[in-house]
This record gives C-alpha cells, sequence and structure tokens, in this order.
C-alpha cells in the first residue's frame, strides 16, 4: 500500500471511528491537543488501524504516537516490514 | 424557619407523539396514540411487534456525532430533554458560576443502557473482547446520563439515579425535590431517559407474559382500564422537570409551572413482578404523599394513573385508590396517558409528572383513550376518550416497578402566599 494510500485511509478512520471532522485533521495534527482524542479514543483509533489495515499493535507502541503523521509511519513501517 | 418549598420552572420532553413538550402535550389531548409497528429491531420472532417507537430523532441536531457516538440513547432522550429543560427554565450555567455548585441532577432510568449491552455482547461473542468499545462500559451503566447531563450543562451539585424500574423517575423527582427542600442545592434537573425497545428488552418483557400482542392494531393495543386490555406496550424516550426553590425562582422572576406538593413511597413486599392483589402497597403510597402535602384524600383533583393496560395492574390500581380515597375515589377523575405514550418504564413517572403540570396550567385533562369495554373491576371515573377541560389545583401521578416499588408525586398550582 502506498503511503498516500495509508494517509487517506487514516483521515477516512478517524471522521468514521472517532467523528472527528474532517477538516481539522492534518499529518502534523496531535491527537490529544489538537483533535482532543482522549486515552478510549486512542483504544478506538488501535482497533480501527488493526482491524482495517490488518496490523497488529501493541499498546507500548501505541502509546509512543503524539500525530497523525506518526500513526501513518507506524502503519507504514508495520505493512512493509 | 420557613420550610423550602419546591417548584417547576422548566420541562423537557422527548416522546413517540414528539420532540418537544408543545407538541408532546397537543397530542395528548387530541388522544393521540404513539404506538405502531415496531421498526427499530427484527422482532419477527418475537410475539410483541408493537411499540411507541420514536422514530423521527436525529441526534445531530442536538449535538455533534462525536459526542452522540459514545452515548446509549437512552442517554441521548434524557440529555436533549435536560437540555430543552433548562432552556424553558432559563437556566444556564458556565463552568465557573459559583451557583453552578447549587445546582444536581436526579436521573432515573429502568434498565439504562441496555442498547448497547447488546451490540457490545455480540462484539464480545463474535469477535473477542479485544474488540470492544473502549467506551462500552461507560455507555451500559445507568447513572451515565445524569454524569453525562452535569458535564455538559455544568451541574456541579449533588448527583445521583435511581434505579427502581417503573418507578425510577418518580423517585428521582421526588428525591430531587427533598435534596431542594434540605438545603443541599436549589436547583435540581430530575427526570427519567429509557430506551429500551431491542430484542433483549423486548424479547424479556413479552416472556413475561407482561406485553400487548394486538398487533393488529397497534393503536388500540394500550387500553388501560378497558375490559379487553391484555398487557403493556412498552415505550421510549425521556422527560425531565427543571426543580427549583421558591425563593430562588421567584427572584429571578422564573415561570412556575406548579409546586412538587408531596412524595410518598412504599413497598408491596409481595412479587418479582405482580402488584399485591388488593392494592395495600400502592395505597400506602398515596396515602404517604397525600400526609406529606398537608392534604385530605377529598383535596385531589386528579390522579395520572400508573395505567399500564395490564390485566393486574389496572384492577389493582383501581382497588388501591378506593383504599387511599376511601368515598372521594368515585368523583375523583383518573386517566392513563400511557393509553398514548406507551410505558416509558423509567421514564414513565417523569412524562406523567409533566402532563400533570400542564394539566394544572391548562384546566383540561388527558384522555384515557382505546376506552371501550366497562370493566367491573375497574368502576371509577378514567376520562374516556376525550380530554376534559376542568380546572384543577392539585393532581397526583402514580408509578409502580417491578420489585414492588410504589411512588406517589402531588403537584399543585403554585400559591404565592402559602
Amino acid at each position: 500500500m502506498e503511503k498516500s494510500e495509508i494517509q487517506a485511509k487514516m483521515s477516512e478512520l478517524l471522521v468514521e471511528e472517532l467523528g472527528l471532522d474532517a477538516d481539522k485533521i492534518t499529518m502534523d495534527s496531535r491527537f490529544e491537543e489538537d483533535l482532543e482524542v482522549d486515552s478510549l479514543g486512542v483504544v478506538e483509533l488501535l482497533m480501527a488501524l488493526e482491524d482495517n489495515f490488518g496490523v497488529q499493535i501493541p499498546d507500548e507502541e501505541a502509546e509512543q504516537l503524539t500525530t497523525v503523521g506518526e500513526a501513518v509511519d507506524l502503519v507504514d513501517s508495520k505493512l512493509s516490514g | 424557619m420557613n420550610e423550602r418549598r419546591v417548584v417547576a420552572t422548566g420541562l423537557g420532553a422527548i416522546t413517540s407523539l414528539g420532540n418537544g413538550v408543545n407538541t408532546f402535550w397537543s397530542n395528548i389531548l387530541a388522544g393521540k396514540s404513539g404506538v405502531s409497528l415496531i421498526e427499530k429491531v427484527d422482532v419477527s420472532d418475537i410475539s410483541t411487534k408493537i411499540a411507541a417507537e420514536i422514530k423521527d430523532f436525529d441526534v445531530e441536531e442536538y449535538m455533534p456525532r462525536r459526542h452522540a457516538r459514545r452515548m446509549d440513547t437512552s442517554s441521548q432522550y434524557f440529555w436533549v430533554a435536560t437540555q430543552q429543560a433548562l432552556d424553558d427554565a432559563g437556566i444556564h450555567y458556565e463552568e465557573d458560576d459559583p451557583a453552578a455548585l447549587r445546582a444536581g441532577v436526579v436521573a432515573g432510568t429502568g434498565i439504562g443502557g441496555v442498547e448497547t449491552f447488546e451490540s457490545q455482547f455480540e462484539v464480545l461473542k463474535e469477535r473477542g473482547p479485544h474488540r470492544m468499545s473502549p467506551t462500552g462500559i461507560a455507555m451500559i451503566i445507568s447513572n451515565m446520563a445524569g454524569g453525562l447531563a452535569s458535564i455538559d450543562f455544568n451541574l456541579y451539585g449533588p448527583n445521583t439515579t435511581v434505579v427502581t424500574a417503573c418507578a425510577a423517575s418518580a423517585n428521582a423527582i421526588g428525591d430531587a425535590a427533598e435534596i431542594i427542600k434540605r438545603g443541599a442545592a436549589d436547583v435540581m434537573v430530575a427526570g427519567g431517559g429509557e430506551a429500551s425497545i431491542t430484542r433483549f428488552a423486548v424479547g424479556g418483557f413479552a416472556q413475561a407474559r407482561a406485553l400487548s400482542t394486538r398487533n393488529d392494531d397497534p393503536e388500540g393495543a394500550s387500553r388501560p382500564f378497558d375490559a379487553t386490555r391484555d398487557g403493556f406496550v412498552m415505550g421510549e424516550g425521556a422527560a425531565v422537570l427543571v426543580l427549583e426553590e421558591y425563593g430562588h425562582a421567584k427572584a429571578r422572576g422564573a415561570h412556575m409551572y406548579g409546586e412538587v406538593l408531596g412524595y410518598g413511597m412504599s413497598a408491596d413486599g409481595y412479587h418479582i413482578t405482580l402488584p399485591r392483589p388488593g392494592g395495600g402497597g400502592a395505597a400506602r403510597a398515596m396515602t404517604a404523599a397525600l400526609e406529606d402535602a398537608g392534604m385530605q384524600p377529598g383535596d385531589l383533583d386528579y390522579i395520572n394513573a400508573h395505567g399500564t393496560s395490564t390485566p393486574a395492574n389496572d384492577k389493582t390500581e383501581t382497588s388501591a385508590i378506593k383504599l387511599a380515597f376511601e368515598d372521594s375515589a368515585y368523583g375523583l377523575p383518573i386517566s392513563s396517558t400511557k393509553s398514548m405514550t406507551g410505558h416509558l418504564l423509567g421514564a414513565a413517572g417523569a412524562i406523567e409528572s409533566l402532563a400533570c403540570l400542564l394539566s394544572i396550567r391548562d384546566g383540561i385533562l388527558p384522555p384515557t383513550i382505546n376506552y371501550a369495554e366497562s370493566d367491573p373491576e375497574c368502576d371509577l371515573d378514567y376520562v374516556p376518550n376525550e380530554a376534559r377541560k376542568v380546572p384543577i389545583r392539585t393532581a397526583m401521578t402514580n408509578s409502580f416497578g417491578f420489585g414492588g416499588h410504589n411512588v406517589s408525586l402531588i403537584f399543585g398550582a403554585v400559591d404565592a402566599d402559602a
């Protein structure tokens, strides 16, 4: 999967699964500060990523994620690794 | 010190007869039924296929989707009714308003987030615990409607939830009034929400043989006190009252719908679902409410009955009214708005309290619709089929819950000189 596809899918998931506003989402958006995603929202995101990209993301790796772009990079590395 | 009096200054309602108090009330006075075939869930294998479903509620008209998806439908109904009631009362607290510390919530619900419970239990069975929603528990627990009201409307005072089945929101209103009376708050949001037209709840009530199976005549299915009644019809929705200490309401020039005059409770101590035969338990709740209000049986002008349309409830409630009111029972108009709204379970006491307050305001009693054939065991005045214009000053509502919980509330016109 191309990284641009991952980016597009990531934005879609944030809108569909977390109910975020599409126009607020950029790759630099920080989950907590900019998008107001709380700890429960992070778990929802993890499940959505695992279901939609077919990857496994341990909690320890999820806890390191700050921005949308970092989540895209993590999925990209899992898919290509 | 004078006793603190409690008045209702705001109302909100989400029902099958309208998403707002005015629509609800005009449909009630017109004798309209909110009952129809169930569309929300598959009931093809359940004996009952009818309910008073809310068909036109779009939660995103009231709150962002992001917020709504973390709320069970029962909490969404309560939330919107709370917003309406606070708007109606003209009460809005900013986060740092010290008055918000004196404003609280008592919510009531019968089953809480049963819809979320069912969907999450499916996820658990089909996909395992690691795919369950992280917000599932917070959506299921029965106290969350009250929790959300405090979070979103900045109500930082006492906050509890009553879970007494179909008496829950009557208890909520009575308990909230007592919290104000003892000085622990000046303003209380009180009421109930229920959204249990789900496979689990419809199936469960059907198995208890509690529901009407008059599937070929949905609008005629809820027929309280009629000889051919065959069970209750489930409803859903929410109703909320803003209760306020009289002096607090007067000082800000608030409109007062009525006063909470009396609150009585008792337990049947008899059976998990059936009322105690003869109605002695329910009668004690009514008598306790009269005593709390300092009233004699002959002083009451109207009863909004529990009137579920089950064979057992309606005859037992009739007996109970005769026990409590003795000779006055025969001249006392009694109606069941459940004939139109269905049974809102944990929200029933609140929607029926709202009906009492509006009856006092407008001088008109809601009818018991579908009343056609008299039952020798139900021989009182049930305001059959047509609303009745008659000025009233006091009204009682009865609510009885599985487990034998009996609650009676009395409302009255606000007497400034009292």
